[in-house]
């Protein structure tokens, strides 16, 4: 009884961006590090196929130093869209989907939170370890900063990118599938500016003109797809 | 504050559900929600709580609202007070842990509340809603079936918090096949009635 004669007053609680932003990010981070297999998984899946490559095309320097750049960075898109599929789908089939969309915060503010959760659980790991992955490779010290740098801007835009397809493909059968036609062709020009930041610094040309435009591509998804996102769950609920 | 609908009207596919309903909930009273299987009121429960679009109609809700439909918005991985704590948050009424813990002590989650939700029974994580409705700030609220899987003990416990809330000038639209200890304001029945 005691408990519920304190919340007597009616105060009416308002939302806001910074709340919704706050709350997402720390359950799905809780939720994270309750099933670290989950996120190391994605991290074991990204190291294991970069060192494979290196053991299947034999150890030609040369051809490893060109391949190199453009290995690491598909590897990084597959190990970003393994966890895509469970971005919104378990939110929605448990209906906590429902009572965020019905709280008072923005739709944005925790759109934005589980989108920066899942960059910290997948982007992150996956752009700290790049640079270790590259010296497999042989690339030089310039290249694997141009790579770290490329994948730190490139991928918080798959985790966007994803995360709309993620939110278009709700309540879809065979959503897994669905997911990965709509998301991967989206991936491309991200993975082209992103392996092209490494490979022109291989080649000794500057990697900024590439990495500009990976930034231009991320203020874009910034500030375009958490709203295509809201608008993607809604119809999801509807 | 209230709740009302304006000549509402929805379909699903070739099936009109309802047409032409309207309703009103004022403070302090709660409205039930009658009718058979796929009559529509779990439709006409997200139309009131903003969740599905309507075809035609207006609803007008001044106040917060707290939905709680078929699926419970529970995370398995999270303990029972953990669940609580951030619906509460979400909710826009953060609680400390001591209040937390009274509540659930109230639903008779006590010994439980360090459990993930996965270890609970459909009855105890429905327990957990019923926490929560406890402690939820908003005027407004929108449940669906809340007496689903509870017992005896628990569905008197969910009538003495849906009154607490109504005394306190909160109101409620219930879809339920159950009597409960408080008599509805109003009953509003889908199905055939509505339909014609």
């Amino acid at each position: 009884m005691n408990a519920t004669a304190q919340a007597t007053a009616l105060p009416a609680p308002s939302g806001s961006f910074t709340t919704g932003f706050s709350w997402a990010i720390g359950r799905d981070l809780t939720l994270a590090l309750r099933h670290p297999g989950e996120t190391l998984l994605v991290v074991a899946f990204f190291v294991l196929v970069a060192s494979l490559f290196p053991m299947g095309v034999g150890a030609d320097p040369q051809l490893l130093l060109r391949i190199g750049p453009g290995v690491i960075w598909v590897c990084a898109l597959l190990a970003a869209f393994l966890s895509l599929p469970a971005l919104f789908s378990a939110d929605y089939v448990d209906g906590t989907l429902e009572q965020m969309t019905l709280s008072p915060h923005p739709m944005p503010g925790w759109v934005c939170g589980k989108l920066a959760a899942h960059w910290l659980v997948s982007g992150l790991p996956l752009t700290v370890l790049s640079p270790l992955l590259g010296l497999q490779y042989g690339l030089q010290p310039d290249t694997l900063a141009a790579l770290a740098v490329a994948l730190a801007l490139g991928t918080p835009v798959l985790s966007l990118l994803g995360g709309a397809c993620s939110a278009l493909s709700l309540g879809a059968r065979g959503g897994g599938v669905l997911l990965a036609l709509l998301a991967l062709p989206l991936f491309v020009p991200v993975l082209i500016f992103g392996a092209g930041a490494a490979e022109a610094q291989a080649a000794g040309l500057s990697p900024a003109p590439h990495l500009s435009l990976l930034g231009a591509l991320l203020v874009l998804a910034v500030m375009a797809l958490p709203f295509a996102i809201c608008a993607a769950v809604r119809i999801a609920l509807d | 504050m209230s709740l009302e609908g304006r000549a509402l009207a929805c379909s699903r596919g070739a099936v009109t559900l309802f047409r032409e309903l309207s309703f009103r909930v004022d403070r302090g009273e709660w409205v039930a929600v009658r009718g058979p299987n796929g009559s529509g009121k779990t439709t006409l429960l997200r139309c009131a709580a903003g969740l599905t679009r309507l075809d035609s109609g207006e609803i007008r809700r001044e106040g917060n609202v707290a939905y709680a439909g078929h699926l419970p918005g529970i995370k398995d991985d999270l303990t029972a007070e953990e669940n609580l704590r951030g619906a509460l948050a979400l909710s826009g009424a953060p609680v400390d842990a001591e209040r937390a813990r009274a509540a659930l002590d109230e639903v008779g989650l006590a010994r439980r509340r360090m459990l993930p939700a996965r270890r609970l029974s459909a009855g105890q994580r429905r327990r957990i809603g019923l926490a929560r409705l406890m402690l939820e700030p908003a005027p407004i609220w929108i449940l669906d079936e809340p007496l689903t899987a509870l017992d005896d003990e628990g569905q008197s416990l969910f009538a003495r918090t849906l009154s607490r809330h109504l005394e306190r000038g909160g109101l409620a639209l219930v879809a339920t096949h159950h009597d409960l200890a408080i008599a509805p304001a109003r009953l509003l029945r889908l199905g055939e009635g509505a339909r014609a």
